[in-house]
């Protein structure tokens, strides 16, 4: 007789059934289609469409002055990629006119003699009112026309000494430009390998006792630990191909610049795989319904993810009870990771204890799953 | 040796145990029996079979299946018993060979091993091996199922209903596979709620409500029914079955195929019941002996 290993779970049993796993996910080709086309989808829609920075946004100027300091200052205000000059109105009156009809965000007034007033008195009055209904989108609007009149002022005076003056120089670092793509890619990393493996292997489990076949391999020698693990080895495949394509269209089409170890980063989305395919695994082996399993994964997981993660809210900003909840959320810590090695360029020494983490919730989830996988049917 | 001992089994359901599965059920099955339990839905066939396969833990009493006791040795039962559920468990995605493949590997064997035993059975549907299972027949899915079932040369064999759901001309197929393997030495208990596949059993139990109502061989069962049977027959059979119910001679009665039958409380009351007809002629009524059956005698024990 053939010498087999009854006590590795690497054997032909094992083998068998990952196999079985690949038909399953290979022969539902709607679902692979949308499991391997999901992170593509959502990149570009988030890279192109879903963006909070502010790009020409509609503004009016009313100028009583109409000199040759305000003219090119609405030249200049026009050109930036911020505004664009939707009207010029003649009355005050006008302004929250426009503001009511939705036309403007953010609205400029020039008062009379402002170009003499900036000759001789050396200072000048400008105001800017904005539409505060979304007081984000006001308050950066408002801060980049400072900014552009402040620039301004700066050539005005270029060839006259004042007597004090502050420099103030910014510098943002790691992501000059502000670009929104640094903050929302390692966010819908977090996002995808999450939906693709949790969700995914929580129904997967589940499936077989609602379709009836684990009720035919428990009467097999099967052992739970074999079946749990194999059902996690193909999502772990489908998941590498979604982290590289992932990290392909950033980088190619978002030109986002991967500044630490590639090795790290794919070392460390593997490792938040493996917590997610825990997590499924645990849920499956818990629930009794495909139902139940999606509705847990979605409830429990997924918006704790959008909610507590920091890709959408900063977590810094929440109450106390809301910081102490997002430390169990496995996407905090995968996020913050991604962050420091894709963006700042952190090498191991800065993530440790991410990493660390993770690889605890990895081993605690995996073990109840082992643990908890029921032998009988009730 | 028994290969199958099921002693004072009792299984309940539910929060406050309401509903009585099984109820205190006890019997034995020989090595190499072809063991039938008989009974309708929800008499617990499917409980006893799921606690038989280690799939269920019964609140109180003793299973041992092959010398292995169903609760402490589940692992060891599990590798030694077939069992095919009642509704098809296999793989739909999958082809017939993929999955007889699977449940071999699973097993640690291979179709090569123990082609021979699946041989009468497989080659039905070996032309349709690459077809995906969900796609097959009814009657195809069986054979899939009960060579998945077989693959690895099983000591004992549980059929939950096999042939539920199945056309006449496939459940007598399905039937004689069983004999073939009878003939292989391996024990096998199938459930059914047909009760004319009861004679093809070496032993059949008959259950009801979670009780064993009587254990014997087909012949045994139905020799023990004792009164006089008839069959009778008129062009008004919904009138014909009131009023013979109303008839104290008449100890039971109930609709048979095309006649109804009739059970006397005595011989010597034939008279009476050859004078009831007679007052029906003008229906035309119909009387002639019958011989019982096991659907006559699981009615008569049914009322017990």
């Amino acid at each position: 007789m053939k010498r087999r290993f009854p006590l590795s779970i690497f054997n032909f049993q094992f083998f068998a059934f990952v196999k079985k796993e690949f038909f399953h996910i290979w022969r539902d080709k709607r679902t692979m289609f949308i499991l391997l086309g999901m992170p593509v989808v959502q990149i570009v829609i988030f890279g192109y469409a879903l963006t909070n920075e502010v790009k020409n946004a509609n503004i009016a100027i009313l100028d009583n002055s109409k000199d040759a300091a305000t003219a090119s200052l609405t030249t200049q205000l026009d050109a930036s990629r911020y505004f664009a000059l939707e009207k010029n109105i003649v009355t005050y009156k006008q302004i929250e006119e426009e503001f009511r009809k939705g036309k403007i965000k953010l609205a400029i007034v020039f008062p009379q003699h402002f170009g003499e007033d900036l000759q001789h008195f050396n200072k000048a009055q400008v105001q800017i009112i904005a539409d505060a209904a979304d007081p984000n989108t006001a308050n950066q609007l408002a801060n980049y026309a400072t900014a552009i009149i402040s620039d301004y002022q700066d050539r005005v005076t270029n060839d006259r000494r004042l007597p004090y003056t502050i420099d103030t120089e910014m510098r943002m670092l790691y992501n000059p430009q502000l670009k929104g793509a640094f903050n929302f890619v390692p966010g819908v990393m977090a996002m995808v390998l999450l939906l693709v493996c949790t969700m995914m292997t929580a129904i997967t489990i589940v499936k077989e006792k609602e379709m009836g076949t684990m009720e035919v391999m428990l009467v097999s020698p099967m052992r739970p630990q074999m079946v749990v693990i194999a059902k996690a080895v193909p999502y772990l495949l489908l998941s590498t191909i979604n982290i590289t394509s992932i990290l392909l269209l950033s980088v190619f089409a978002l030109e986002l610049p991967i500044n630490g170890s590639l090795a790290l980063l794919g070392f460390e989305s593997i490792l938040f795989t493996l917590v997610s395919l825990s997590l499924g695994l645990l849920i499956s082996a818990r629930a009794a319904s495909q139902q139940t399993a999606m509705f847990i994964s979605l409830v429990a997981l997924f918006l704790p993810t959008i909610m507590l993660s920091g890709f959408m809210f900063p977590v810094e900003n929440m109450p106390l009870p809301l910081r102490i909840i997002s430390n169990i959320v496995p996407a905090k810590w995968y996020y913050s990771i991604v962050k420091s090695v894709m963006i700042k360029g952190l090498g191991i020494a800065g993530v440790w204890k991410e990493t660390l983490i993770l690889a605890g919730m990895m081993t605690f989830f995996l073990t109840m799953a082992i643990k908890r996988f029921k032998i009988r049917l009730a | 040796m028994n290969a199958v001992i099921v002693e004072n089994i009792i299984k309940t359901y539910g929060k406050k145990k309401e509903v009585t599965a099984l109820n205190d059920i006890s019997f034995d099955v020989s090595q190499g029996e072809l063991f039938g339990i008989i009974g309708p839905d929800g008499a617990g066939k499917t409980s006893l079979f799921r606690i038989l396969t280690t799939l269920l833990l019964a609140d109180s009493g003793k299973a041992m299946v092959d010398g292995y006791d169903v609760v402490k040795d589940y692992k060891a039962i599990r590798k030694r018993v077939g069992y095919m559920p009642g509704r098809f468990s296999l793989y739909p995605d999958l082809s017939v060979e993929e999955n007889l493949n699977f449940f071999a590997t699973i097993f640690n064997t291979s179709i090569k091993e123990n082609y021979d035993l699946i041989k009468h059975i497989y080659v039905q549907i070996e032309p349709f091996k690459d077809r995906k299972a969900g796609k097959l027949s009814g009657g195809m899915k069986q054979k899939l199922a009960l060579s998945c079932a077989l693959i690895h040369r099983p000591s004992v064999l549980f059929l939950d209903e096999p042939t539920t759901g199945v056309d006449a001309v496939s459940r007598k197929e399905f039937w004689e596979m069983l004999k073939t393997l009878k003939e292989q030495g391996i024990t096998i208990l199938v459930s059914t709620p047909y009760m004319d596949e009861a004679g093809l059993c070496d032993r059949v139990a008959l259950i009801q409500n979670g009780k064993i109502l009587s254990i014997n061989t087909p012949r045994g069962i139905v020799d023990s029914f004792s009164k006089p049977l008839w069959a009778v027959k008129s062009s008004r059979m919904l009138p014909l079955l009131k009023e013979l119910l109303q008839e104290d001679f008449v100890e039971d009665a109930y609709p048979f195929g095309e006649f109804h039958h009739v059970v006397m409380k005595d011989q010597s009351d034939e008279p009476l019941l050859r004078q009831f007809i007679e007052d029906h002629n003008n229906d035309s009524a119909v009387l002639q002996a019958a011989r019982p059956d096991i659907e006559d005698c699981f009615i008569a024990l049914m009322k017990n």
